[in-house]
């Protein structure tokens, strides 16, 4: 295991941030760490790169304990803050090589490296521009630059994504593949789970500091739901009538005025709304399900079963 | 203990790389504010004294003004700016992700106070020197005498810096410690003949009045036991302030 938490908790005064959780993340894989805001992702984080330090349980990376070689650890492991952390003032270059030096790169190897993270997210065309005058997502590829500087073995993303345009989130997926086939470990956080489920091999849903489910995404899904969903605008009222005496086991998300059921066979149900609608064409979306179904059943407090 | 030398040096430079993209506008005031005060004080308020502590008013004041300037450097860099790293820029947030540890944050952030003390006390002394007011070679003692200050006064600050909550704070710092040292530690008036024979100690204990004593001895070419004291006070409560800070600078960096 690359990373291995034992029971580890942590509290801020009476909250309590991380509560006895457990994780392993095995080499080679990209690992996702999922859960609503709060949930204690970014701590869970520090406590991996040793910066918080648990109140109970244990921490070895590279299997090494954490809280003895912090230096060795981070060393040879990259992390992306959930905030990056730019001198505004200074070029891409200029941050890249400030942050080298932390590393303890020396010229020739600092210069060559920085061409290199330069080239790897596409950096060239503003190498040589202060970083304020950046867009915001030319400045969160910079900050994930920054964190491959060191050839990190094991490369920690907080909320990577996060801002970024379709076209960039994208292109940086491909990298992050790149990085995963090369040999790097890849443990991220993320809001979307769109993401999590083409990113991740495996995944992590963390909620109230405690990992309540943890498996391969298509896993996850085929053990929580139905494989097939149907999204449609509809009131409590419209529903029951729609429904009528039918599907008594059927699971079902509302939020407001939405409601998606999950089946093994789309096709009876779709049968019969049309049939209630009488003529009447309602938009339906027809779906596989997905993991945001599963983060919302594990997670939302909408799910209900049954009527 | 976990200090590495390199990994401070790194934190000096991510200091010293923001420093260098716009040094010539920060270097340039460092000299006008000696001219300024050895205009204004040394010659328009020095006119009307003939002499004080046996030279003429100008070349009394010059050597203490370089301490205050050495003082004033260290003390912006480890109160305001050290403040903006750690909250604004977040910049100890990053440093802790790579191999840096808090101790080396902490030598790395005296480091670079020392150098901007040394920057500023070195601009003053080049002014004073240019004016003829240093007796060469023995005035070039001040050399390594201004970083010494430098060091003491950052070990202050940064002690003062954990304990307070916000950045406002700081302004008590400058009006109500800062602002009393410089008025009061032999910059003007030799402290030692206007201050009653019991309070003299409470003299010693200035922190700003050591640095000048030594600087006085530099400039007039004259050794003698008590800057042994100087010396050992700067050295001593240097090192203990800073034993002191490394806690608190953990503390502040890590939970
Ligand atoms: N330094 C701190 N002091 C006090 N409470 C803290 C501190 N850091 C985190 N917390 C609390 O711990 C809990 C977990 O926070 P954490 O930042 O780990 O959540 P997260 O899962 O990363 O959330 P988000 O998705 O919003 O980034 C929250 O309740 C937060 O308020
Ligand atoms: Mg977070």
């Amino acid at each position: 295991m690359i990373v291995q938490l034992r029971a580890v908790s942590k509290s801020f005064g009476d909250r309590l941030a991380v509560d006895a959780l457990s994780l392993d993340v095995p080499a080679g894989i990209c690992f996702g760490l999922l859960g609503p805001n709060g949930a204690g992702k970014t701590t869970t984080l520090r406590m991996i790169y040793g910066v918080t330090r648990p109140n109970s349980g244990a921490i070895q990376v590279f299997g090494l304990d954490i809280s003895r070689n912090p230096r060795a650890v981070r060393a040879r492991l990259g992390v992306t803050l959930q905030q990056n952390v730019l001198i505004e003032a200074l070029t891409p270059e200029e941050n890249l090589r400030v942050f080298g030096r932390y590393h303890l790169l020396r010229e020739p190897e600092l210069s060559r490296r920085i061409g290199e993270v330069i080239d790897f997210l596409e950096l060239g065309s503003h190498a040589k521009m202060p970083v304020r005058q950046l867009s915001g997502g030319f400045q969160r590829r910079l900050a994930i630059a920054l964190s491959l500087m060191n050839r990190p073995e094991l490369l920690i993303l907080d909320e990577p994504t996060t801002g970024l345009d379709p076209a960039v989130r994208l292109a940086l997926w491909s990298r992050i593949r790149e990085l995963r086939a090369a040999g790097t470990t890849v443990l991220v956080t993320t809001h979307y789970m769109d993401e999590a489920q083409r990113l991740c091999d495996r995944v992590a849903i963390v909620l109230a500091g405690k990992v309540v489910e943890e498996g391969p995404p298509a896993d996850l899904i085929a053990a929580h739901l139905a494989p097939e969903a149907v999204e449609l605008d509809c009131s409590p009222d419209e529903e029951a009538a729609l429904l009528a005496g039918d599907s008594p086991s059927l699971r079902r998300l509302r939020v407001g005025n939405r409601v998606t059921f999950y089946l093994d066979n789309a096709a009876p149900l779709i049968e019969q709304i049309r049939r209630q609608d009488r003529g009447r064409h309602r938009p339906l979306v027809v779906r596989p399900t997905n993991l945001e179904d599963i983060f919302l059943a594990l997670t939302g407090t909408s799910l209900e079963a049954g009527l | 203990m976990s200090l590495s030398v390199p990994h401070a040096l790194a934190v000096w430079r991510r200091n010293a790389s923001m420093y260098s993209r716009t040094w010539k506008w920060n270097i340039l005031p460092n000299f006008f504010e000696p001219v300024l005060y050895l205009v204004s004080i040394g010659i328009g308020l020095g006119g009307y004294i003939n002499q004080m502590g046996g030279t003429t008013y100008l070349v009394f004041l010059a050597p203490g003004l370089v301490c205050v300037a050495a003082m004033n450097g260290a003390s912006f860099e480890v109160t305001y700016n050290i403040y903006v790293r750690l909250v604004f820029e977040k910049a100890y947030d990053a440093m802790l992700t790579t191999p840096i540890e808090p101790d080396d944050v902490l030598a790395g952030e005296v480091l670079w106070a020392i150098t901007r003390a040394s920057i500023y006390g070195g601009c003053f002394f080049a002014v004073v020197a240019v004016a003829g007011l240093a007796p060469l070679p023995s005035a070039l003692w001040v050399l390594p005498l201004i970083p010494l200050a430098g060091l003491l006064f950052a070990a202050i600050g940064i002690a003062f810096s954990l304990r307070i909550p916000n950045i406002d704070l700081f302004s008590f710092y400058f009006t109500l410690f800062l602002t009393p040292l410089f008025l009061f530690s032999d910059v003007f008036f030799p402290l030692k003949e206007r201050l009653p024979a019991q309070w003299l100690w409470l003299g010693e204990a200035l922190p700003l009045l050591h640095p000048v004593r030594l600087a006085r001895a530099a400039f007039r070419g004259e050794a003698s036991l008590i800057l042994l004291w100087d010396v050992f006070y700067i050295l001593v409560v240097s090192i203990l302030l800073l034993a002191w800070a490394r806690s608190g600078v953990r503390r502040r960096l890590t939970n």
